[in-house]
């Protein structure tokens, strides 16, 4: 591969993405597609951006070496690219500042959002805060009784929280509850989408804010170890954060890409979230990708013990990096990743988000198999703070 | 001549507009689908629109959201709502039946089955929520093939070159949505309505429906001065969901017969 330049012109990363929605949605679609088409090459905005990654985010995020996660499991080197020191704690606020700003030279006063977790919630009430611009986050009331510091800690950013009652009141419902919102108030309304799902152009959008991840590590792994890494590992919800640093990776084909499914109780139990591994393509909110799905279509439930990757389906990029085998995709359990997490606390002083666990447990799953000289990245997508009540809830504890 | 064409020829010489009710499958029983198809022709429907049900109805509004839930919860799937209307065509073999849904169901049987399947059944129309233009090709290539129309949406917020785009592709009929929002929602600004589909009229070759948010008998009068056809959804779900199950096909019929004779009274 020499070049890679998808999405095409109708938002298709082969079979995958294009623009599902009513056509109520589509002058909002076609509008934004143009000013981002403008925006994303401008130099203003660009520097902007950069700026306010800088100041803000506190980026560039270090790349660590887990030497004793490493020493520890006798194999591979383990790398962790620090996306949980950013501002808010998680990679999300790289796509958050990028649309936020694009929704001011839009002439948009009101961002919406969906959340599962809370954390692009947060991400999205923190720089509606910054930018002085009114917020609404939609969130499964499920999800609103489970991450009830999240939902505090919106509000105390100034953002409205909306329970989701339709469906299974979880994320997906959130999300569809956002596009209600957003086809009634198109006018003054930003819808800032937390993942590479949604029509074109999210996909491609939140991709391009996040790439900062890769586009960083393409420079701090030579400085560091003198090479790219062997293997870069990331967990996929939606695939914002895996997308970010994989996209600068793509035309490197020395570098083994791998995505991290949230297995829950095991694939074979059907109780997870894993769509690549287990789906079927479909349509849901926006896009032709996996989707976890019965045999009539309709979309079913999902489980992980991280809100953050409880999703059925997965942005589809992904779904074309799959296919064209550009980039593997497997599975951990809930109970791996927690195992995960509990080890990176005692050996790293690091405590990863549940949804980074997932990675992180891959790590330890393929580091003993190679040799010590191989070099794995991991992307640590966020800080494990906001899990501490379920992982204390795991261990029979209440906080 | 299709059954939706030659609907809107006969209607148009007896200078009346198309009714249109629309109620889910399944909501709140699947055995009800067909006596309430009955009961609605009766009221005076002239063409009936039949929702697929679905997990994520990402255009509909509380009251279209519940009774897909209703339905998918009694199990309810495409195939069934495609043997309704098969059973639909066993007494009534005038009556244009259109299905409305999203596109994940549709996919999920096969564009090509599908379009075998609903041309088997006796169905006329289909309208995908989630297909606009570009993405419902390969549906509406399926359906051409079989003489089963596609029908598109068109919305306040279509921009002008757009819509002459769309109308030059309509077949069957135009379906305008009356408000910027989901189905059932708020209210409705009946003289702009009526302004806009008197310019989408002038440059479509099929005739043009309105619906979202139409509720009472003399928003439909006035809307159907101007339109070829009215939508009602939203208000029929309400009053289906607000009956006790043996009572639903008697209140549709009722309902109907209000619209009806507030639609004609406009002649
Ligand atoms: C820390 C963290 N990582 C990963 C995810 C999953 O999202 P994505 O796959 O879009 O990166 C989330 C979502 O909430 C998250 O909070």
């Amino acid at each position: 591969m020499n070049v890679y330049d998808l999405p095409d012109q109708e938002g298709y990363f082969g079979p995958y993405g294009g623009t599902f929605v009513s056509e109520t949605l589509m002058a909002a679609i076609e509008e934004l597609k143009t000013q981002y088409e403008r925006y994303r090459q401008d130099p203003e905005f660009l520097t902007e951006l950069a700026h306010e990654l800088h100041h803000y985010v506190g980026r560039p995020s270090p790349i660590y070496h887990a030497k004793r996660l490493s020493e520890h499991l006798g194999g591979a080197q383990i790398y962790l690219k620090r996306e949980d020191l950013n501002h808010t704690g998680a990679h999300k606020v790289n796509n958050t500042i990028g649309q936020a700003m694009l929704a001011r030279r839009m002439g948009k006063p009101r961002v919406i959002a969906e959340t599962g977790a809370g954390q692009h919630g947060v991400a999205t009430a923190t720089v509606a805060a910054r930018y002085g611009m009114e917020c609404v986050v939609y969130m499964g009331a499920e999800d609103v009784r489970r991450q009830a510091q999240n939902v505090y800690r919106m509000k105390l950013l100034g953002a409205r929280v909306v329970p989701v009652e339709s469906g299974s009141k979880t994320l997906k419902d959130a999300l569809n509850e956002a596009m209600r919102d957003w086809v009634t108030h198109i006018d003054d309304t930003f819808y800032i989408i937390g993942t590479v799902a949604g029509p074109h152009p999210y996909p491609t959008m939140v991709r391009d804010f996040n790439a900062v991840v890769g586009r960083e590590c393409l420079t701090q792994m030579p400085d560091l170890v003198g090479r790219q890494p062997d293997v870069i590992l990331a967990c996929v919800g939606g695939g914002s954060n895996a997308m970010g640093i994989f996209y600068p990776y793509i035309l490197q084909e020395s570098v083994r890409l791998i995505g991290v499914e949230a297995g829950g109780d095991g694939l074979s139990s059907g109780r997870h979230a894993a769509s690549l591994s287990a789906g079927v393509p479909g349509v849901l909110h926006g896009n032709r990708t996996y989707l976890l799905q019965d045999a009539h279509g309709q979309i079913i439930e999902t489980h992980s013990i991280s809100a953050g990757l409880d999703y059925p389906g997965v942005g589809p990029e992904h779904a074309w990096l799959k296919d064209s085998g550009r980039a593997s995709y497997v599975a951990i359990t809930d109970g791996e990743a927690l195992q995960a997490f509990h080890t990176l606390c005692r050996l790293e002083g690091i405590l990863p988000a549940l949804e980074s666990s997932h990675a992180v447990a891959q790590a330890m799953k393929m580091a003993p198999v190679l040799g010590k000289d191989q070099i794995i990245l991991v992307n640590l997508s966020g800080r494990g703070d906001k899990d501490m009540a379920t992982v204390a809830e795991r261990s029979g504890l209440h906080l | 001549m299709s059954r939706i064409a030659s609907t809107f020829a006969h209607l148009s010489g007896l200078n009346r507009k198309a009714l249109i009710p629309f109620f889910t499958v399944g909501d709140p029983l699947l055995e009800l689908a067909v006596p309430t198809m009955r009961a609605l022709v009766s009221g005076g429907a002239d063409i009936l629109e039949l929702g697929i049900p679905f997990s994520d109805p990402m255009a509909d509004g509380p009251t279209i959201q519940r009774a897909s839930e209703r339905a998918l919860q009694n199990g309810v799937t495409l195939t069934d709502v495609l043997a309704v209307v098969s059973e639909f065509r066993l007494t009534d073999d005038q009556t244009p039946v259109v299905l409305m849904g999203y596109a994940n169901p549709i996919e999920r049987l096969g564009l090509d089955a599908f379009a075998a399947q609903a041309r088997d059944a006796g169905v006329d129309g289909v309208l995908v929520v989630d297909y606009p233009p570009l993405e419902a090709r390969h549906l509406k290539a399926a359906l051409s093939l079989v003489g089963i129309d596609t029908i598109f949406l068109l919305s306040p917020t279509t921009t002008e070159q757009r819509m002459r785009e769309i109308a030059q592709l309509a077949t069957g009929y135009l379906y305008y949505v009356s408000l910027r929002g989901v189905t059932g929602a708020g209210h409705l600004e009946v003289e702009a309505v009526a302004a806009q589909v008197a310019r989408i009229r002038s440059c479509a070759r099929v005739p043009v429906g309105v619906g979202f948010g139409i509720r009472d008998g003399a928003t439909a009068r006035r809307l159907s001065e101007v339109a070829d056809a009215v939508v009602v959804g939203s208000r029929l779900v309400e009053e289906i969901e607000a009956s006790i199950p043996t009572e639903v096909p008697h209140r549709a019929e009722t309902l109907m017969r209000q619209f009806r004779l507030a639609m004609d009274g406009a002649q």
